[in-house]
């Protein structure tokens, strides 16, 4: 239930027995009905909860996708929150800050889900916060105009929502849990990106300019948030076992093109792709190559706002811990306060 | 608004990493249960990190409530929870096992008589 709980420290199950104390042959022992009963877990489709044995690889695994999810969720609030006082109307603007304040949810959601495999709150905002850990690659992109925030909506989370729509059934339970939570609440965030390009593509021509724009700059980091293309994805296949994955990135994102084109037809805009056109035979759209050398690149932290999202998030951190180390004196003054007064009644 | 939809983000730049991290304050875990509506039990919605419990109380509600969700919430220090041992699955659950005629499933005579 919760990361304070007594985490197992898993052995490997290979660990032989000869050289070594009582103490290490129970160990593995454990290990060995531990793994046992975790193979037995996954091939019968069933959850594995936080203090179940797990192998190894299994928790970091987790604990890196879960983590990086958590970061991409905080770091997502940075271009959207830049629009909150430029949002065109009041309404736009409550629908955003709405928005925003579910992207700080589901990253706590995220959050609570990773520290349930034993590693720390702390030392996961450490490593966003050391740069050590890695976020969606998308949100290194800024949102330039109002209608990008359209676009990150419809696109950017679609994308995210056809990603995430898998996972609620991901075999590590916590991980599951907050992403039904999270797909619940992501369907808004689509539908009112969606709005924004249709009020503007049915507006005066520049602002109909304005959405074709913002879908021309997110179609291709949309399509590569899928990861990169099967053959070049060396740990899907693992995840794919262990039921954490349950589609290769290559399905998801086609599945994602199929749905977004009648949708950019509704909204009278263009995708970007002239390779883009239905395929009989396949009974799905083709779509042309993506740019993985800019993607990678991005990755490596060569996009046009890698430096400043994290120099924004560090700052917050910063500029903010004042208000968590007062409440934390707060609460322990509050404490000894109603331990004193115990005392002086008893 | 095409005025400004030009701009670019403004972003603070700046951010130094801190000295020493160990001297972030560590807010103690809390779990959340929360009552969807009256004449239903609280329900584990998840945990959060918090000060203390007013402040859990607070966090819990802006984290797990923003959509009506609920209409009660309890909070409960992680620490606190006393847990059975998934290891012991077996045994610790076994006295329920072989023991179908607890469940009204296993009285199958009174089949076809109306209200049995």
């Amino acid at each position: 239930m919760s990361a304070q709980s007594p985490q197992l420290h898993p052995v490997e199950a290979t660990a032989t027995t000869e050289q070594i104390s009582e103490d290490a042959r129970r160990a593995a022992e454990e290990a060995r009905v531990g793994w046992e009963r975790f193979e037995q877990l996954i091939a019968e489709d069933k959850r594995v909860e936080p203090r179940d044995w797990m192998p190894n690889n299994y928790r970091k695994t987790l604990v890196r996708q879960v983590s990086q999810h958590a970061h991409s969720e905080i770091i997502g609030m940075q271009p959207e929150g830049n629009w909150i006082t430029r949002a065109p109307s009041l309404k736009r603007k409550a629908v955003l800050m709405a928005k925003v304040q579910d992207e700080a949810g589901h990253g706590l959601y995220l959050y609570s889900a990773a520290e349930t495999l034993g590693t720390p709150r702390d030392e996961l905002y450490e490593q966003l916060y050391t740069g050590k850990a890695k976020y969606s690659s998308i949100f290194n992109y800024p949102a330039r105009t109002w209608a990008d925030i359209g676009a990150i909506g419809w696109l950017v989370d679609g994308a995210a929502i056809t990603n995430q729509v898998p996972l609620c059934r991901a075999s590590y339970g916590p991980y599951g849990r907050a992403m039904v939570r999270i797909c619940k609440e992501e369907s808004f965030h689509q539908r009112q990106g969606w709005e924004i390009l249709y009020t503007l593509s049915h507006g005066t021509q520049a602002q109909k300019q304005m959405a074709q724009d913002a879908v021309d700059r997110f179609y291709g980091p949309a399509l590569q948030m899928f990861g990169p293309p099967d053959d070049e994805s060396p740990n899907s296949k693992q995840s794919m076992a262990w039921n954490i994955k349950r589609f290769s990135n290559d399905d998801l994102r086609q599945r994602f093109v199929d749905m977004i084109v009648p949708q950019a037809e509704a909204l009278g805009l263009t995708l970007p792709d002239p390779e883009l056109k239905w395929n009989d035979e396949r009974g799905h759209y083709d779509y042309g190559d993506l740019d993985w050398d800019e993607f990678f690149s991005v990755v490596k932290g060569n996009g046009p706002l890698n430096h400043q999202r994290l120099a924004h998030y560090r700052a917050a951190r910063d500029e903010g811990a004042w208000v968590r180390e007062a409440a934390a004196a707060y609460a322990a003054k509050q404490q000894q306060a109603a331990h004193d007064a115990a005392l002086l009644t008893a | 608004m095409t005025e400004t939809a030009q701009q670019t983000e403004q972003i603070p730049a700046g951010g130094v990493i801190a000295a020493d991290p160990a001297e972030r304050s560590l807010w103690p875990l809390w779990e959340v249960f929360v009552r969807s509506s009256r004449g239903l039990s609280h329900v584990h919605a998840g945990s959060l990190h918090a000060p203390d419990a007013s402040m859990a109380l607070r966090n819990a509600r802006d984290l797990y409530t923003r959509r009506n969700e609920g209409t009660s919430i309890w909070v409960v220090p992680a620490a606190e929870i006393a847990a059975s041992d998934p290891d012991s699955k077996g045994g610790y659950f076994e006295s329920a096992q072989g023991k179908a005629y607890r469940h009204a499933t296993y009285y199958t005579q009174s089949e076809g008589v109306p209200h049995l």
